[in-house]
């Protein structure tokens, strides 16, 4: 039931990290410590949001993807594209021109993601009409709030819609009509473009599923540099367009928020950012709120636009992509001789294939499998907090005092890990103060400890 | 295990948090989350009741291995007639209440479907009182 070594995509690089702790104060499930000047993430608590790596100020924590050249290893290389890279750029570069270049750079084919959304849509609304049990039905669209349900809400698990999202749905198609095509299967890598740290994990390591179509993962802010460098150093005026042809208005929009909530039939709502994602939570697992069909829940303020890859502005994108779609419904757009078929012609086989398996729960909060050994550990956990002076500092390496009394009762800290404790020691000359500075630097490092030593001229 | 909480009358603003706290302390005992969602519902809505009935109330709740205990000890106007209070979509919330979203005469049916042993005693003028008992195993 439990895996604790499941894949994250977010790495501290301990070379680079200097124990600021930012990162630790705005982990949403409080999964980051400072040990020894370095910042230490608990991977069974992660659900790779990727909050910290917005806020590290030295780009000590890093998302994991392939090497770009990895795509030379496969002779058809297709460039799997989500609408919010094309929102990136800048309003007077086209589609036509973004997708030359990704070709010029290497790809032999460009699809785009939310061509998916012509088979998810409908299944969504077969899901919620044959499934009134699940009400309300929660999108897995977002790896992120998967994995945060799984760890944080896990009587909530059996909500989420076991639906593949528009992602793979396009994978499988694309590697079906490259098949149907004559081209090997092995010889065809599809390789995903993403804004975030929860869809690598989610490809490296599906919630749900054993193997995912997608062959490699290049990130976002990488592909962004190499296009743009290119259109910007040549004037592009050839025209590939993506084999898939126009998106409708529905599957551009799909990835911004409330993209998917409109086009559920019933009572549905679209809730943004893993904070107001984690309080709507709460309340409906108390059953305050009810009644509701379907929930669209987004890890990203602004959703995918707001993802940790992206490089521009998120409402800047979302406008772009809004504009967009308005282009697509009117441009009678040049249909490309090697256009793949529409999505809707595989719509038997993909829908076969769209159910993914049972997401277990894998509840982060307990204490100790045994419920007599929580109960003595929170037990001690409030014995502790009695002690503590609940200002929530961080000092002691923790993101609070609640998180530092459970640490100790884990047996994971001492509770001389407290500033406040360590002077009451001091003073009652059970604490040296050499003691005091040695556990400060086995927080927080000996750098940061030994900075002061010569104070004079300040 | 012991935990106290301290209910305001008239607060909609603070009704839940004692469910919340609970099921913060069930998770955190590896408590199957099927139980915690039925001990947190039913606390819920006999928390909602104090709040849109009572003067103020008192939440006592007992943790062992085998059961949890909760008893809700409010003072209020009581409950006339118990058994009418049971039925579905019996209430006496005022219109100021239902416009709120609660009121709909779901609760204390509700409380009862979700606990295994619910006992509810009321005088009327002074106040109620809701002993409510879930087995952790069933």
């Amino acid at each position: 039931m439990e895996n604790a070594n499941f894949h994250h995509a977010l790495k501290i690089r301990e070379d680079l990290c200097i124990g600021c702790s930012h990162c630790m104060n705005v982990c949403p499930t409080e999964a980051i410590r400072v040990k020894n000047g370095k910042s230490v993430l608990f991977g069974d608590r992660c659900v790779d949001c990727g909050e910290c790596f917005r806020v590290c100020p030295v780009s000590a924590i890093i998302i994991d993807h392939d090497d770009f050249n990895y795509i030379f290893d496969y002779k058809y290389r297709v460039a799997l594209v989500p609408a919010v890279f094309t929102g990136q750029f800048p309003e007077d570069i086209s589609l036509r021109q973004i997708y030359s270049v990704i070709m010029d750079i290497g790809f032999t084919h460009v699809y785009e993601v939310e061509n998916g959304v012509e088979i998810l849509s409908d299944a969504i609304n077969e899901t919620a009409a044959n499934h009134p049990e699940k009400k309300p039905l929660i999108s897995s669209f977002c790896p992120a709030i998967v994995r945060l349900i799984q760890v944080k809400f896990p009587s909530l698990v059996d909500n989420i819609m076991l639906l593949k999202p528009p992602l793979d749905i396009s994978a499988l198609h694309i590697r079906r009509e490259l098949v149907s095509k004559g081209i090997p299967d092995e010889e065809t890598g599809i390789f995903y473009v993403t804004p975030c740290a929860a869809k690598i994990a989610a490809i490296k390591d599906p919630v749900g599923e054993l193997s995912s179509a997608i062959t490699g993962v290049i990130n976002m802010d990488i592909l962004f540099n190499k296009v743009y460098r290119q259109v910007k150093q040549r004037n592009i005026q050839s025209c590939t367009l993506p084999i898939g042809g126009k998106l409708s208005k529905k599957a551009t929009c799909w990835s911004l928020t409330n993209g998917e909530a409109p086009h559920v039939k019933g009572r549905s709502l679209a809730i943004d950012e893993i904070k107001n994602v984690i309080d709507f939570l709460e309340r409906l697992e108390n059953e305050e709120v009810s009644d509701i069909d379907f929930l669209e829940l987004r890890a990203c303020d602004e959703s995918c636009a707001g993802g940790v890859l992206t490089i521009s502005n998120r409402f800047l994108t979302a406008e772009r992509l809004r504009n967009h779609s308005d282009d697509y419904q009117s441009e009678q757009e040049y249909q490309h001789p090697d256009a793949a078929a529409s999505i809707l012609e595989n719509k038997d086989f993909l829908m076969e294939q769209i159910e993914i398996g049972e997401i277990k729960p894998r509840s982060m909060m307990k204490l100790d499998e045994n419920m007599s050994e929580a109960m003595k550990k929170m037990e001690k956990v409030n014995r502790i907090m009695q002690l503590l002076p609940m200002v929530d500092c961080g000092i002691c390496g923790a993101p609070s005092c609640q998180a530092l009394a459970q640490d100790i009762a884990q047996g994971d800290a001492n509770i001389n890990h407290c500033i406040f404790i360590q002077k009451i020691l001091e003073q009652k000359g059970e604490l040296s103060l050499d003691d005091s500075v040695k556990i400060m630097q086995e927080i927080w490092g000996f750098g940061k400890t030994n900075k002061y030593r010569d104070l004079k001229g300040i | 295990m012991h935990f106290e909480f301290n209910v305001e009358g008239g607060n909609f603003s603070k009704a839940g948090t004692a469910s919340s706290q609970l099921k913060k302390i069930l998770k955190q005992l590896n408590v199957d989350p099927k139980v915690i969602k039925r001990v947190v519902v039913a606390l819920y809505e006999a928390e909602v009741n104090i709040v849109a009935h009572a003067f103020n109330g008192i939440i006592y709740i007992d943790i062992d291995t085998e059961k949890i205990e909760i008893k809700l000890i409010d003072e209020g106007p009581g409950i006339a007639d118990i058994e009418l209070a049971m039925q579905q979509g019996y209430s006496t919330a005022s219109p100021e209440v239902r416009e709120m979203g609660f009121g709909a005469g779901m609760g204390l049916p509700n409380i009862k479907n979700n606990t295994d042993e619910l006992k509810v005693t009321s005088e009327v003028g002074k106040g109620t009182t809701v002993e409510m008992i879930t087995y952790l195993s069933s």
